[in-house]
């Protein structure tokens, strides 16, 4: 047996040891869908390196040699997490809800939305709303194919539940902090649903930290429905210790004249693995697809992403980028599938990479799968070094070297983080981008949490 | 000002100066003529410190100060400024943050504290006059999609920002017709003190009928093989590079 065969057989068995407790407060469709998701992952297994997505992803340096425990239920923590956490955007008042270890934290304050929104745990919400949980739980994540998700619906418990109705637009971003905080090494799993129903416009930041040095491996899967006409902005920033790794999971089903646009900023983690899906289900729909990538030391920082145009006359946009240093390696395997039906569809990929060293490592694969001829689609890649030219030149003007350095990789960051609606969350993100590139903490200044070691 | 003694320089190997030996005083402007190949922008880059090229033997002083051994950001700091010939697109570095951050490093080199932003911008409006740009640099990025005259005052509107003792400018008016050539030339003359110098290098006569040297030298195979007044690019346009290559 391989390790992470090894791996599979002991998470198969906790599950089994521990179905009573999981599956407790379960209605029967929910049940079922653990049923599938279980079978799926015994067939499918954790992805080697055969698996073309995860070639360049070693999952078992990663994911296996360390002992974790597993919580089943959410752990008791003495002092109130409200009043360490203080995260203060100045002209940028969002609603705050914290998550830790994966479970709705339940002493969060009370949040100020517009009638009809719902936000609270997933566990909560299934209790209080199972109708409009049911019509969107486990529609958009396909456990049959991605053997991560089937693992993440396994063990699913607790997250955020969003829910956004019909024709309403929430003016301040909802800020969903997720925290890793434990004595011991854990697994972390986390179930996300977001629903934006036709017409409902909502910006939703997530920030992923660790608030300690414990090692942790998170595995979380997020639903995103946007209903005709709707408009969310996902972004996620992803800022954890070297000792962590994160797997996440996106699944986005796009209705008729939709507008998703996710940003994902990942800017510390031992492991972080982005898998991007989303769907084009409606006629109109557009879908922008940003990231950014800032890996040091041994970092892994990966990317998988795959639009799927369903339907005619959709627009999308992906823009990955990534800067690796010292010995980090990097990934981007990233898919744009155009179905038959999607005539005049219009698609774009693009994935940059600076290495900073000759021992940094960016391996890169942008596909095309199309399946119809009315189409405009472009993809392409680079991975090269900052521009010899533009660095004589800045440095000629008096600017030296490491300020030289330091403006073209901020220029390179700054087309994706740019792209951030925002302003005031943009400026933010900006500053701390900048002081990521520094070689500083990459902390918000007003945040005390994420403090790495 | 600017000593170069028995300069040699080399690209892979390959030796392009050969012996450059050259004294610009305060106040006065040089030209460096030559046909292609001959080293000219060589020698530019060298001054400059481009690390492309090995210097292998000779020296260059610069206010009394050992040019070679210095970064090519304290040879600018210091007051020396290259005019480039092909000037560097840089998408995403705003010209406004490129600038008040060369300033200020200027600056600071100075012992000066850094410009308030309301003072930096009025420096700019000011200089900004001088090579006749009245479009919006502020939101564009460094040199991105300019135009080939625009690029070139681009060059001559950072020489006015940064105020050098020691311009060299090198092809600036390659490419430029003569309405931009002229706004170049009268921005270059407008800057002239008596206390900074300036090298122009050109291939053609035509630059120096707008800016008048003190003196004209001739580069051919990495070498000055003459020297002499403003009278010598006249001749050197009426009789051509031919007239140099036979002697």
């Amino acid at each position: 047996m391989t390790k992470l065969e090894t791996l599979q057989s002991e998470l198969v068995n906790l599950f089994d040891d521990n179905t009573d407790v999981l599956t407790s407060n379960d209605s029967d469709w929910i049940r079922q869908q653990r049923k599938n998701a279980l079978e799926d992952f015994k067939r499918l297994g954790i992805p080697t390196k055969k698996n073309e997505a995860y070639k360049y992803t070693n999952l078992e340096q990663y994911l296996t040699g360390s002992e974790y425990d597993y919580e089943l239920a959410p752990l008791t923590y003495e002092a109130n997490l409200d009043d360490i956490f203080h995260c203060d955007i100045p002209e940028l008042a969002t609603q705050i809800a914290l998550v830790l270890n994966g479970f709705y934290y339940k002493h969060n304050r009370p949040v100020d939305l517009p009638q009809g929104v719902i936000l609270c745990g997933l566990a909560e919400a299934t209790q209080k709303y199972p109708e409009l949980v049911a019509k969107h739980y486990g529609k958009y994540a396909n456990t049959s194919t991605n053997s991560l998700a089937a693992l993440s619906s396994m063990f699913a418990q607790d997250g955020i539940f969003l829910y956004v109705p019909k024709n309403v637009v929430i003016e301040t971003p909802i800020q969903i902090i997720n925290v890793g905080y434990s004595f011991k090494n854990l697994r972390v799993n986390r179930r996300n649903l977001i629903i934006a129903e036709d017409n409902a416009q909502v910006s939703v930041l997530f920030c992923d930290h660790t608030l300690c040095a414990r090692s942790f491996i998170t595995n979380s899967l997020t639903e995103i429905y946007t209903g005709n006409n709707a408009q969310v902005d996902f972004t996620r920033m992803q800022n954890e210790n070297s000792n962590s790794s994160q797997i996440s999971n996106t699944f986005i089903h796009q209705e008729a004249n939709s507008t998703f646009t996710s940003n994902t900023l990942s800017l510390h983690g031992g492991l972080i693995r982005n898998n991007i899906y989303a769907k084009l289900d409606g006629e109109g729909a557009t879908n922008n697809t940003y990231s950014l990538f800032l890996a040091d030391g041994e970092q892994h920082m990966s990317t998988y992403t795959n639009v799927h145009h369903a339907k005619p006359h959709c627009f999308s946009d992906q823009l990955v980028k990534g800067v690796l240093d010292e010995k980090a390696t990097g990934a981007f395997n990233g898919k744009i599938y155009v179905d038959v039906d999607a005539v005049k569809t219009e698609a774009f990929q693009r994935n940059n990479n600076i290495l900073l060293t000759p021992t940094a490592k960016m391996n890169t694969k942008p596909q095309l799968v199309i399946y119809n001829d009315d189409v405009k689609c472009s993809h392409g890649a680079t991975v090269g070094q900052l521009d010899e030219n533009a660095l004589f030149y800045i440095r000629s003007r008096g600017i030296g070297y490491n300020e030289a350095q330091h403006l073209l990789m901020y220029a390179f960051a700054n087309e994706v983080v740019g792209k951030i609606k925002l302003e005031a969350l943009r400026e933010r993100i900006i500053d701390m981008v900048d002081r990521r590139l520094r070689g500083e903490l990459g902390t918000c200044e007003n945040c005390n949490l994420g403090q790495h070691n | 000002m600017l000593k170069i003694n028995n300069l040699h320089a080399s690209i892979e190997g390959k030796e392009i100066l050969k012996g450059i030996s050259l004294e610009v005083k305060p106040g006065e402007v040089h030209a460096i003529m030559g046909p292609n190949g001959s080293g000219k922008s060589t020698l530019a880059s060298v001054l400059a410190g481009r690390d492309l090229f090995d210097v292998t033997e000779g020296t260059v002083e610069f206010l009394d100060q050992d040019l070679l051994d210095m970064a090519p950001e304290d040879r600018a700091r210091s007051g020396l400024f290259l005019g480039f010939q092909y000037p560097v697109e840089i998408p995403g570095v705003s010209m406004v943050n490129f600038m008040k951050t060369a300033v200020n490093e200027h600056r600071k080199h100075n012992n000066l504290d850094p410009l308030s932003a309301s003072d930096f911008l009025k420096l700019m409006r000011e200089k900004k006059e001088v090579v006749d740009i009245t479009s919006n640099l502020t939101n564009r990025s460094v040199n991105e999609g300019f135009s080939g005259g625009e690029k070139k005052r681009n060059e001559i509107f950072q020489m006015a920002m940064l105020d050098p003792k020691m311009a060299i400018l090198d092809e600036t008016d390659s490419g430029l017709d003569i309405d931009a050539l002229k706004i170049v030339a009268h921005g270059v003359n407008k800057l002239r003190t008596k206390e900074n110098a300036t090298i122009i290098i050109t291939h053609y006569q035509r630059l120096l009928e707008y800016i008048v040297p003190d003196f004209v030298h001739i580069l051919y195979k990495g070498k000055i093989v003459k020297s002499s007044g403003k009278e010598l690019a006249l001749e050197l346009e009426e009789k051509g590079y031919d007239w140099i290559k036979e002697q």
